[in-house]
């Protein structure tokens, strides 16, 4: 067996496998010195990086793999599944994707974001085990395996968050992130309770296959999707995402919001897979309270960043607003396929709005990372955060400047960038279910341009200030992260059919056909 | 494992369609004749006049650093007229981390009491 | 009746727990509310794997012809105290350095919007 054997044997354990180790070795490597230190990070997701292609490869060639941990995946029971599988279908690579760039682009920019402070060692395990919880959580099958995920990925997060613990701001972030994650964990382990006390089966693809949509499954629905969806910051309980991501260290933020998108992963997988054979029977569409949802999210994200004054929690606002979009747009999906008397074909806007609403969540993470890096190089360069003090920036950060032009545009929707073509595909096809939903979405995009057309006014136009006459431009090493980010960002941007076809589609219609999911329990191997 | 002519394809929504690369283009080209009409100049400008300095009904220019408008002094009527409710939203969020669990046991009462009743 | 004693014993945990998230403002309390939700949910996993008159699931030395309980909840439940506990000490340390800076364990005066 040569390595490339073994690689794609043992691909899906190695996804998690290498993070974990490296996080386990980096405080070794770090008393050798600090550059071999950071060199080992990066390379260690870059390694990932790679077996995830890999992984992707296969699975798009012939459909989900399941990995069985321990055994092989004849040697496990039918009627009772007794080990831990990872399930990867197309919409867990597409997640995985975008948790790799994010960590990615956040080891490169903590070189030259931190500099010379201290416990960096400390830093970069925790953002190595973060790295591990988001690639365990979507990767998985098995529903306790996905709490123990959202577990340690708190914990790290939470831990990074109060990074800077001279500041009471970012102890007290930190502590009110933990203790909403807790409570929101500890209410998915009751769900859970309830539908393994019923089913004597922790596999989803198990459950999915007996599940009935009996009075406490319907409980154990509404838990699952009220806590995945606080720790994903849907309005009314996204009141801890501001503190949490305007007071961590600017690519902390980044990761995080690959975080927050991993929680919006398992309210999909728990709507669309796990009951996806009952989702027909109840009386009230799970799809509109969704779209309810995506639209209360996007005013009150758009209103609350009007007002506010301090650069990354102005961000922060702007992030929440872009999460209803994903909402709206998988709601408005869910309401055609829920309806047994609707059939799919005959109503193709579906398929369309599923497709933008995934589609956005790849854009909404590169977008957001790349305004909350612009707002960490101007931390780092002026050491100010509220946006009053700030101006006339533009002369002395040219680079700078234009990464958050590049931003501003693909964050309000505008051409030629990502964001617009992710939300024509919401607003053509909301437009079909009902005008006025079509015609919220766009005007909270036109909100949130004129939201950050302010920020660009008051931080990098105006008149030269005498304060800022000794400000540089951003280390090398910020530039080139932001600059990955910008090229993903264009690169999207110029060919959207490109990566519709082959990363969108296939993740979307493995979340519409769920026999897909279960086709080792019920094909037959 | 891409051809090259699928990188230039239009997508398709369903009810109309998106090619970056034809908007580029169209960009670059009306761009460029914009450009070259602006570019012509207009007879009536002299520079260096009264006419090219900055009216600021009758009062004097201050210096250049206090004329910068601070970022939360624009859009200063849309922030007034929808007074009513900012003033509910900022109330709402008051930071105690009691009231986000408040928040979230309602949302999981009135989703409850929807999907057990309905 | 007797038998659905642990799970409305469940039910009043998780409820004064809530309670004591919700309502009280001391940050102590609010961390003894989570433990106590945390004993609830792990009493209603426990509670899970009972069988009428079975033994503890033990293999050695096991009498003969008898049922055994589920030992599946069992280890559900030890990994989430050992996850409990975790949480609990970062919470508190947290808390720690907070009452050092503003001397104050009030809730209310860690507040949010105004800067």
């Amino acid at each position: 067996m040569n390595i490339m054997d073994i690689l794609v044997t043992h691909g899906p354990a190695l996804l998690v496998a290498i993070p974990l180790l490296g996080a386990f070795l980096t405080p070794l490597i770090s008393k050798v010195n600090d550059k071999v230190r950071n060199l080992f990070v990066i390379c260690t997701i870059g390694i990932t990086g790679i077996i995830l292609l890999l992984v992707a490869q296969q699975v798009f060639d012939s459909g989900p793999i399941t990995y069985v941990f321990g055994s092989n995946l004849n040697m496990v029971q039918k009627d009772t599944v007794i080990r831990i599988l990872f399930e990867i279908d197309a919409l867990s690579i597409f997640m995985a994707f975008i948790s790799i760039i994010l960590a990615f682009a956040a080891s490169i920019y903590s070189w030259g974001f931190l500099g010379k402070e201290t416990g960096q060692d400390k830093y970069y395990t925790l953002l190595l085990l973060m790295t591990t919880g988001m690639l365990g959580m979507v990767l998985t099958g098995d529903l306790f395996n996905f709490f123990v995920f959202i577990e340690i990925t708190s914990i790290a997060s939470a831990a990074l968050i109060a990074f800077w613990t001279n500041k009471v701001k970012a102890v007290e972030a930190g502590f009110k992130y933990i203790f909403v994650s807790t409570i929101g964990a500890l209410f998915i382990l009751f769900a859970l309770a309830l539908l393994y006390g019923q089913y004597d089966a922790l596999n989803i693809a198990k459950l999915a296959d007996n599940i009935t949509f009996s009075y406490l499954d319907k409980i154990a629905l509404i838990l699952f999707i009220s806590a995945l969806a606080m720790k994903g910051g849907i309005v009314p309980m996204h009141m801890w995402l501001p503190d949490a991501y305007g007071r961590a260290p600017a690519s902390v933020s980044l990761v995080l919001v690959g975080a927050t998108q991993a929680s919006l992963y398992g309210v999909f997988r728990v709507l669309f897979t796990l009951y996806g054979n009952v989702i027909t029977l109840p009386q009230i569409s799970f799809g509109w309270i969704l779209i309810l949802l995506g639209l209360l999210t996007m005013l009150v994200g758009v209103i609350m960043a009007m007002i506010q004054t301090e650069f990354k929690r102005l961000i922060a606002y702007g992030a929440v607003a872009e999460l209803g979009y994903m909402f709206l747009g998988v709601g408005t999906g869910l309401t055609i396929i829920a309806n047994p008397d609707v059939a799919l074909s005959a109503a193709p806007f579906a398929f369309e709005a599923m497709k933008g609403g995934i589609f956005h969540i790849i854009n909404d993470a590169l977008d957001v990372g790349l305004l909350f890096m612009v707002a960490g190089a101007v931390y780092y360069a002026t050491k100010e955060t509220s946006l009053n003090n700030l101006g006339g920036l533009a002369r002395n950060m040219k680079y700078t400047t234009i990464f958050f032009i590049i931003g501003l545009f693909a964050i309000s929707g505008l051409p030629p960038m990502n964001g617009f073509a992710s939300k024509l595909l919401i607003y053509e096809s909301t437009y079909q279910l009902n005008p006025i939903l079509s015609i919220i979405a766009i005007l909270s995009s036109i909100m949130l341009l004129a939201v950050f057309v302010k920020i660009f006014q008051s931080v990098f136009l105006g008149p030269k200030m005498k304060k800022f006459e000794h400000v540089t431009e951003a280390p090398k090493s910020m530039l080139l992260a932001m600059g990955i980010i910008a090229a993903i960002i264009i690169f999207f941007g110029l060919f959207p059919d490109l990566i519709i076809t082959h990363l969108v589609e296939p993740a979307a219609n493995a979340l519409i056909h769920p026999e897909q999911y279960l086709q080792w329990l019920t094909g037959g191997i | 494992m891409i051809s090259l002519d699928q990188l230039f394809n239009t997508f398709d929504t369903g009810n109309g369609f998106w090619n970056p690369l034809l908007w580029v283009i169209a960009f670059v080209v009306i761009f460029l004749i914009l450009y070259i009409i602006i570019g012509m100049g207009n007879n009536a400008y002299k520079k260096g006049t009264s006419q090219t300095q900055a009216f600021l009904s009758g009062n004097p220019e201050s210096e250049k650093e206090a004329m910068h408008v601070k970022s939360s002094n624009l859009y200063w009527g849309w922030t007034e007229s929808m007074k009513w409710i900012i003033d509910a939203l900022k109330s709402m969020h008051t930071g105690n981390v009691g009231d986000y669990i408040l928040w979230f046991v309602v949302f999981m009462g009135v989703l409850l009491l929807f999907v057990g009743l309905i | 009746m007797i038998a659905n004693i642990p799970f409305i014993a469940v039910a009043l945990l998780i409820i004064v727990g809530l309670y004591a998230v919700i309502f009280r403002k001391n940050l102590i309390k609010m961390l003894i509310g989570i433990t106590i939700i945390e004993s609830g949910v792990n009493l209603f996993l426990i509670t899970l794997g009972y069988r009428e008159g079975g033994v503890a699931p033990i293999f050695t030395s096991a009498p003969e012809n008898t049922i055994m309980m589920y030992p599946v909840p069992q280890a559900l439940t030890l990994t989430s105290i050992v996850i409990g506990v975790a949480v609990l000490a970062l919470m508190l340390s947290f808390i720690i350095h907070m009452y050092r800076h503003t001397k104050s364990l009030d809730a209310r005066t860690f507040g949010g919007d105004d800067q």
